[in-house]
């Protein structure tokens, strides 16, 4: 597989983290192992509450004050991450080597600055530039997110802007530093969906131009399918299935990925009720025993409930955490609705006036 | 302090009962089936800043038959929660008027008038973390309606309703001694169902009711808000941003551009032949969850500079084709008719 020839950027571990809450541990993050290789896009899916966003705020050391890394280890050019616990350490890494968008752009914005301070701030921060380059290149970079009239609107204020400008500026000031990964926490989910298709269009652009390795954190398969070189499903503080894109949507073998699959919207039909995964995610206080995702599951066998499945190998590039997959387990049928996806999403793209793809 | 927010125990007798007024009730009968029930008549809303109006809505036209879930999509800024708003009277119309069972609902209206709409309409909102008071139980939240209606004959009455719609919007009788913020998102947002459909009001205007949640719990509310317009015969009015979402669960879709209905079809009509630009813009964006089609996805831009409209041919909203409307200038209107006339675009 091409995926295996390419450099790793980033090497997961075993990681597991946990969080003190009302004085008890609580484990949000259960012994993850995961590759990130250079160039890639790399979406992980997931509800709110699978530990996405933990996840990946560990790469930058943001986590909260009660959280810690409690084991493993994250390999970034030979440094390991997960080791770093104070603020210096973090220097020249977080926000300059390994850059966040976040979901709310307003909230990540200083309400009381300028936007085209904002930017100058980081270029003169991490590039040492003098107030006026940096301004010279704070014009250049929003040029490139394709805000018009960059030169006038550098001392708008971010309440001038709309929601998809204001994202465009965050991304803006991320391309100021040249990350080599850009993480993007649902970075779309408050927007609008043409503005949403226009701005993953932007950092799909920009990718190839300054080939980062972007993560991509959504609860929205939909929008995986656009960006996404490889995805990881991840439940329960885990992750529990991975491959190439067309593994996931085509060929999935997990029922969490099949439950997420078959509750989208757009597979529904008229006058029948949408399929939906019953009951909630797990809560991370009482200690989950076996896998956590059986309580939902229709697909649950005993041995569910009593032992964590390991990551099976499917193909090179396509790993499932499940029992199903085990050759001792009665074979099994996906969900009808999602069996014939690819068929069924042609339909849709015809009927959409969209073009099918080979 | 947790008091103030326990219901006094009244009894039937002594509350003085209210009469129904029924000002706004119409009887059902084979000939008025398709009247609608709610219909807009050259609406205007528009926001006074001093002496200046900034016009939000403008030219609308529009009627909302009874029994249906009518779809309203635009983006933000389009102006599509303002219509909403209007509906339940927490926006004034500055021009036309909104009728109501062929009753005029909007400008200044009797008391017992307005306390009916308050009744009859109901809003679900985007947010439900925001939209539900942190600091009461869920109990007194879900039966706040009840009691300004008076719709209770006593306090087992009272308890026996709101138990019964707990369980019908799938949350247990327990959970009524409980906070919204010890709920999932997916539970609030039933919560604020429960609270609008306990007074079993006849239209419901859901704003974005699905925005703000996961897409696994999505499914959930959209089968509920589908399963209540079955049961109770109830007219929604769905606003979303998202054409995909409302596909699936509208009769009829209005596309809203810049405070104007650009288009007005069926739901299977408007994706067979959309029309106006910004419907194909709008249509182009929807993801679709599978990498192939998703790679050679064309975004169509909409310009609204495109149309070069000038002020002798004004656009205006006109039917092409029985039931389905687009705003278009004459000539305009001469192609979009030989697109219907061929059969489909292309």
């Amino acid at each position: 597989m091409q995926t295996l020839e390419k450099e790793k950027v980033l090497e997961v571990r075993d990681l597991s983290v946990g969080f003190i809450s009302h004085g008890k541990k609580v484990n949000v993050i259960r012994n993850v192992t995961m590759d990130v290789y250079q160039g890639e896009t790399l979406a992980i899916v997931g509800e709110s509450g699978s530990g996405k966003s933990v996840f990946t705020k560990t790469f930058t050391g943001m986590l909260d004050a009660n959280g810690y890394i409690s084991s493993g280890s994250i390999i970034f050019h030979g440094e390991d991450l997960a080791k770093k616990t104070k603020h210096e350490q973090w220097k020249g890494i977080r926000g300059k080597r390994i850059a966040t968008i976040f979901q709310d752009p307003m909230t990540s914005l200083n309400p009381l600055l300028t936007i085209g301070y904002q930017i100058a701030e980081v270029l003169m921060l991490h590039h040492g530039m003098s107030m006026h380059e940096a301004k010279e290149e704070a014009i250049k970079l929003l040029e490139k997110v394709r805000i018009p009239d960059p030169k006038g609107r550098m001392n708008d204020y971010p309440f001038q802007y709309s929601g998809g400008m204001r994202q465009r500026v965050v991304i803006a000031i991320a391309l100021a530093c040249r990350p080599e990964i850009l993480i993007c926490d649902e970075p779309t989910t408050a927007l609008d969906v043409t503005v949403q298709s226009q701005i993953l269009e932007l950092i799909k652009e920009l990718q190839k131009e300054y080939k980062w390795t972007t993560i991509f954190i959504t609860h929205d398969l939909g929008v995986v399918a656009n960006v996404a070189d490889r995805i990881a499903v991840m439940y329960g503080g885990q992750i529990v299935e991975y491959g190439t894109a067309e593994d996931i949507f085509y060929t999935p073998q997990h029922p969490y990925t099949w439950a997420l699959l078959s509750s989208l919207p757009q597979l529904g039909t008229k006058n029948e009720p949408l399929t939906y995964i019953k009951g909630n995610p797990p809560s991370f206080v009482n200690e989950i025993i076996g896998d956590a995702f059986a309580i939902r599951n229709d697909y649950a066998m005993r041995i569910d409930h009593v032992q964590d499945p390991p990551m099976f190998k499917i193909s090179e590039s396509h790993y499932a955490k499940t029992w199903l997959l085990d050759p001792r387990a009665p074979k099994v049928e996906k969900p009808k609705i999602i069996q014939n996806l690819r068929e069924r999403m042609k339909q849709a793209a015809i009927e959409l006036k969209r073009e099918v793809g080979e | 302090m947790k008091k103030l927010f326990n219901f006094k125990k009244r009894d039937a007798k002594t509350h003085h009962s209210h009469e129904k007024v029924g000002l706004l009730s119409k009887k059902h009968t084979p000939e008025n089936a398709n009247d609608p029930i709610v219909s807009f008549k050259n609406v205007r809303i528009g926001y006074k800043r001093g002496n200046v109006e900034r016009v939000i809505v403008d030219d609308l036209n529009l009627d909302i038959v009874r029994g249906e879930i009518f779809g309203l999509v635009g983006e933000s800024g389009s102006g599509k929660t303002t219509v909403g708003r209007s509906l339940i009277r927490v926006t004034n119309v500055s021009k036309g008027e909104i009728l109501y069972n062929g009753v005029r609902i909007s400008g200044k209206i009797s008391r017992a008038l307005s306390r009916e709409v308050k009744q009859k309409i109901q809003m679900i909102f985007q947010d439900p973390s925001a939209s539900l008071n942190d600091r009461a139980n869920v109990d007194y939240i879900v039966s706040e309606g009840l009691r300004a209606f008076h719709l209770y004959e006593d306090e087992n009455d009272r308890l026996e309703k709101v138990e019964e719609m707990m369980r019908r919007v799938g949350l247990r009788p327990e959970h009524l001694k409980r906070y919204p913020h010890e709920f999932s998102g997916g539970q609030r947002q039933r919560i604020g169902i429960a609270r609008s459909m306990i007074i079993k009001p006849e239209f419901i205007v859901a704003d974005e009711p699905i925005s703000a949640l996961d897409v696994s719990i999505r499914a959930q509310v959209l089968n509920l808000i589908k399963e209540f317009q079955k049961e109770s015969d109830l007219t929604v009015m769905f606003i979303a941003h998202d054409l995909s979402v409302v596909k699936y669960i509208s009769d009829r879709i209005g596309v809203i551009y810049n405070g104007k209905i650009v288009e007005l079809a069926t739901a299977e009509r408007l994706f067979e032949i959309p029309l106006h630009p910004y419907t194909k813009s709008l249509l182009s964006a929807v993801p679709i969850p599978d990498p192939r089609v998703e790679k050679v996805k064309k975004v169509v831009v909409y310009h609204p500079q495109m149309h070069q409209y000038t002020h002798d041919d004004e656009p205006q909203l006109y039917e092409v084709e029985p039931g389905h409307f687009v705003r278009a200038n004459s000539a305009e209107l001469a192609s979009y008719k030989e697109i219907i006339r061929q059969g489909g675009n292309k």
